[in-house]
């Protein structure tokens, strides 16, 4: 636990002390919650009629409002996932460029990794959509959003995955190239699969950031969970109870792939031989930090 | 590349509402994070849970749904303001438990014996967490505090696509669909213009790295 760093086991009377400070924060939380929750009834956000379409299946609009939602969360998914393959294929092969290249090339792909991280994923995709069609590339809507997330995650992945293939002992590049390995051979056979192994709970909390991105299809009209929302919406006006729904899901599903994540990691440095996994929540700095 | 010269004092006003919102943005979510980590850190257990649950719904919501909450949620307590505002407080919200993570961790980063040591002299727990651990972890801090707010900054672009008006990615939407003029010089106009903030605050992090790295 990080608390046992700050202060020791507490005497009778830092216990008396931090008993005073649990009631009084625990009142003053009680009264802000009750005060938000006051003006919420106030404002009748707690009506039966606004909650009704999502809680109740008596509902005339329960049915479509989960289908509808049940949908667009497939959307979600199915976009994520998407865009986190690609992401794989193309990050794995920018890393291997920038290993491999020699010194006169590995500016350029320097270049672009750094160019595509300093620009914002959202204008990415409003890029994939707005600018392609211009050059006779006819997808849908799904297909702009892969592309947006994939230009901005790939580069990411390919930071992660030089940083998984660095933190490799140095003895596993010698020991393969005194063995007559080609360059490729290197790679391929020795760092990269010990590599993806160190770097498996990063990738995996990327997937975390990816989830949350492709809520970004609402600006391209592609029907995932947020835009559907905002249809629901329309016609039932209850802003804050489909928010809340969708807040919950996102958080449910994403809480889960973190604590996979770390309990990857855990597993991982169990029966740990050689190189250290990357951590989850920071994967090398590799500048995901504000995620999506 | 004429849409960007004719639109430039454009462009600048989008480049210039974009610093005002990553600037009131980094201010709030900096503060507002230090002290969520405080709590986590805290030894009253009410505090250490608001801070557990802070985080863990920011950070596993998307940013869209933190702004839509903003802006149809704050007005329904009482809390009524410009949709900049709506935007700004969204961004704080979400960035600060990334804040809040990257601080948690500066703090972890502290060996043990330098705050068994201020308590073994007699500072209190909030002059241990001040004048020794914090200092020190600060330094730690920097480099994921640093991507934090590079990735706000980008982020900022959602809370201008959600319609806080006059950013860097209103501009790009305004010239593309509502003057229909053509979609790549205009969006490279706007890429440049991140570029112009992103790239510059990643070399200033590079240095800032270097210049406050201790040697443990």
């Amino acid at each position: 636990m990080s608390t046992s760093v700050l202060y020791d086991a507490p005497g009778p009377r830092t216990r008396r002390r931090v008993l005073l400070g649990s009631v009084v924060a625990g009142v003053v939380l009680a009264g802000l919650l009750a005060l938000v929750g006051n003006r919420l009834a106030d404002k009748g956000q707690f009506e039966a009629e606004k909650w009704a379409p999502l809680t109740d299946p008596a509902d005339d609009n329960f049915t479509n409002v989960w289908t509808l939602l049940g949908d667009a969360l497939v959307n979600t998914l199915v976009a994520a996932v998407l865009a986190m393959a690609f992401s794989l294929v193309i990050g794995t092969g920018l890393a291997v460029l920038r290993i491999t290249a020699g010194r006169s090339w590995r500016w350029l792909v320097v270049g672009v990794i750094e160019l595509f991280r300093g620009i914002p994923v959202v204008i990415l995709i409003f890029f994939a959509a707005r600018v392609l069609p211009g050059f006779g590339v006819d997808l849908s809507n799904l297909w702009f959003l892969v592309i947006g997330l994939t230009a901005y995650n790939s580069v990411i992945i390919a930071e992660i995955v030089r940083a998984g293939v660095n933190s490799l002992p140095k003895g596993q590049r010698e020991a393969a190239d005194s063995l007559g390995l080609r360059r490729g051979q290197v790679l391929g056979l020795i760092l990269l699969p010990q590599a993806f192994r160190a770097m498996l709970p990063a990738l995996i909390s990327q997937l975390v950031v990816v989830l949350k991105d492709t809520s970004l299809g609402f600006i391209i009209s592609y029907e995932e969970t947020v835009r559907t929302a905002g249809i629901i919406i329309q016609n039932l006006d209850n802003p804050i109870q489909v928010y809340f729904i969708i807040a919950v899901i996102f958080i449910a599903v994403n809480y889960a792939v973190s604590r996979l994540a770390i309990w990857v990691e855990r597993r991982l440095s169990r029966g740990k031989k050689t190189a250290a996994t990357l951590s989850a929540t920071d994967p090398a700095g590799a500048g995901t930090g504000g995620g999506g | 590349m004429n849409v960007i010269i004719d639109n430039f004092p454009l462009y600048l006003n989008g480049f210039l509402q974009t610093l005002r919102i990553c600037a009131f943005a980094a201010l709030g979510s900096l503060v507002l994070g230090t002290v969520i980590a405080g709590f986590r850190v805290s030894p009253v257990p009410p505090l250490r849970w608001v801070g557990t649950a802070w985080v863990t719904v920011f950070r596993n919501c998307p940013l869209t749904v933190v702004l839509f909450f903003c802006a149809f949620g704050l007005p329904e307590i009482g809390v009524n303001g410009a949709y900049f505002w709506f935007g700004v407080t969204g961004l704080v919200l979400y960035t600060s438990a990334f804040v809040c993570e990257a601080v948690r961790s500066g703090i972890n980063s502290v060996p043990a014996g330098q705050a068994e040591a201020a308590r073994a002299v007699g500072l209190t727990f909030s002059q241990s967490l001040s004048s020794v651990v914090l200092p020190q972890a600060l330094r730690t801090v920097v480099p994921p505090l640093g991507s934090v707010v590079i990735a706000m900054i980008k982020n900022s672009a959602i809370a201008g696509a959600f319609g806080i008006g006059g950013d860097l990615f209103a501009v790009g939407d305004t010239l593309t669909s509502a003057r229909g003029e053509a979609a790549l010089p205009v969006l490279l106009g706007v890429v440049i213009g991140y570029l112009v903030i992103t790239i510059p605050s990643g070399l200033l992090l590079a240095w800032l790295e270097r210049k406050v790295a201790i040697a443990r």
